[in-house]
């Protein structure tokens, strides 16, 4: 049985996005889900499915219900990083095509920008740890080397994912880092890991999101226009880099062809392209892991404006994790960016942006979590009930 | 699986042990020969409980390097690399003797046993560095 078009999201919100001075992550957190319930139109007390991952909370699932004071029949609190999200997602439709639950939520908060800065969930790794790898930076700039190495990429090449980025953020409103930004900004900013650079990294703020989801039948009852998820998909195959089998093909590559065949649609299909983009690495590594160009080819893909507003393909539209918000793990809102795509089409009112902010006529939009070091890629595709 | 194979220290402290001793040991598989590391207390993949401890050669080709940059009163820029084995197994290390941007992609390295912050590490050179 597939779970194509098994769950509904019927509402969402952010919460903090950026910084939030005075208001800890369960707060964020909480706050994401009440104006998400908010947005669906759907009491808290409706809520039997909750699911939850920080870098905060070792049981998130079950602070968030305590703090919120529901009692979930089913929680599911995984974390395999920033990617545990659109793993949520596809339990949370597995459960609600059950019947086990009937209104899932799915949230995260972080104040790490006001608590001091990136707040890593990570444990040291063992055989790695003595060599002091500042990691994350320092396993994507060891990925980056040999991307670089095999393909010829450069840093220039890796500066115009920033700079298409930065472009999109310059129309979204909500975006954290904004105004001019250009190749030989990014190239000459400070060295963290060669060859990234500050400008190669994602932001650090605070932040929350919440999305709600439920099954098909009763996603038309809320006022939102419901955005379903048509096919999702996980792999991982290491955890530190070093184990990490080639360094210049992740697991996308096989969580994307399996999320495309549960969705019955192609790279081509896509509307809007939603990627972790911790690093300038990441996007490149995900262009091509995902079908959208050639192994090797994804350098070439991202020159001269091609996945910036009016380019070829809408890619990170928010403006990303280098320029709207990264508040540690950030699958939940490159989720809900490709959500609010297909909701502004609609006809929503999503807020602001600048003409091009949103993408007309989209109706169908990948959403692509990445988490640890290129570890964990789950593939979430999300349409338009025309594309059921 | 033979008997007493799970006994005694687990891999990682038999690892530590053999490098405060000096040398630099990785595992090999008894039925299929494949090289292992990081130590494992089975076969990767099969859990076949037959690794034994060799010697590494400790000959490897760089896969990946980068230089993380830090203040000189942090310590200073150092070097992060993955060595591929000549025996198959890659693992995390640092390349010292040359600059530690100076380290490249396929650059034959050798491996020492030295010193970080007071515990043994394997540390490798270029290759006919003295």
């Amino acid at each position: 049985m597939s779970l194509r078009g098994k769950a509904a999201c019927v509402g969402l919100a952010t919460a903090g996005c950026g910084e939030a001075p005075g208001r800890n992550a369960m707060e964020l957190m909480a706050e994401a889900v009440v104006r998400a319930l908010d947005d669906a139109q759907i009491p808290l007390a409706k809520v039997d499915g909750l699911f939850a991952a920080t870098a905060f909370h070792s049981m998130a699932a079950m602070s968030l219900a305590e703090h919120l004071g529901i009692q979930p029949k089913f929680s599911d609190g995984s974390n395999i990083g920033g990617s545990s999200f659109m793993a949520h997602a596809l339990m949370a439709a597995m459960a609600l095509d059950a019947g086990l639950i009937e209104v899932a939520v799915i949230a995260y908060g972080s104040n790490q920008r006001t608590a001091g800065g990136f707040k890593s969930i990570s444990e040291p790794m063992p055989f790695e740890a003595i060599y002091g790898p500042r990691n994350p930076i320092t396993a994507y700039a060891l990925a980056t080397s040999r991307y670089c190495h095999e393909f010829g990429a450069t840093r220039e090449d890796l500066a115009e994912v920033a700079v298409s980025a930065r472009a999109w953020a310059n129309l979204n409103p909500e975006a954290f880092a904004r105004g001019p930004l250009g190749v030989a900004d990014v190239t000459g900013a400070r060295m963290i890991s060669d060859p990234l650079g500050k400008l190669d990294c994602c932001l650090v703020t605070d932040g929350a999101a919440a999305i709600v989801l439920t099954r098909p039948e009763r996603a038309k009852d809320g006022p939102r226009t419901p955005v379903y998820l048509l096919g999702a998909a996980m792999e991982h195959h290491h955890r530190m880099i070093s184990a990490m089998p080639s360094l210049t093909t992740t697991a996308a590559a096989a969580s994307g062809p399996r999320a495309f065949a549960m969705a019955g649609c192609t790279p081509a299909d896509m509307d809007t392209v939603q990627l972790y983009d911790a690093f300038t690495i990441n996007t490149i590594l995900f262009l091509e892991d995902l079908g959208f160009c050639a192994k090797g080819e994804g350098k070439d893909f991202v020159r001269r404006g091609r996945i910036a507003p009016g380019g070829a393909l809408a890619v990170n539209t928010n403006g990303g994790g280098l320029s709207c918000v990264h508040p540690g793990m950030y699958g939940l809102f490159v989720t809900i960016e490709a959500i609010r795509q297909i909701r502004a089409a609609a006809g929503d009112d999503e807020g602001p942006r600048e003409p091009g902010g949103w993408i007309p006529g989209a109706r169908l939009s990948l959403a692509h979590g990445n988490g640890g070091v290129l570890s964990s890629q789950v593939t979430s595709i999300w349409g338009h009930g025309d594309t059921l | 699986m033979e008997a007493g194979y799970f006994d005694g220290p687990g891999p990682e402290a038999r690892f530590k042990a053999y490098l405060a001793e000096g040398r630099f040991m990785i595992q090999r598989s008894r039925s299929n020969g494949a090289h292992v590391f990081y130590p494992r207390v089975a076969m990767p993949g099969t859990g076949e409980a037959d690794l034994d401890w060799v010697e590494a050669s400790g000959l490897g080709t760089v896969y990946a390097t980068t230089c993380n940059r830090a203040r000189p009163e942090h310590g200073g820029d150092y070097n992060i690399a993955l060595i591929d084995l000549d025996e198959g197994p890659r693992m995390m290390a640092r390349v010292e003797g040359i600059a530690p941007d100076a380290v490249t992609i396929g650059m034959r390295v050798r491996a020492t046993i030295g010193e970080i912050k007071g515990e043994p590490a394997v540390i490798f050179q270029p290759e006919g560095a003295s």
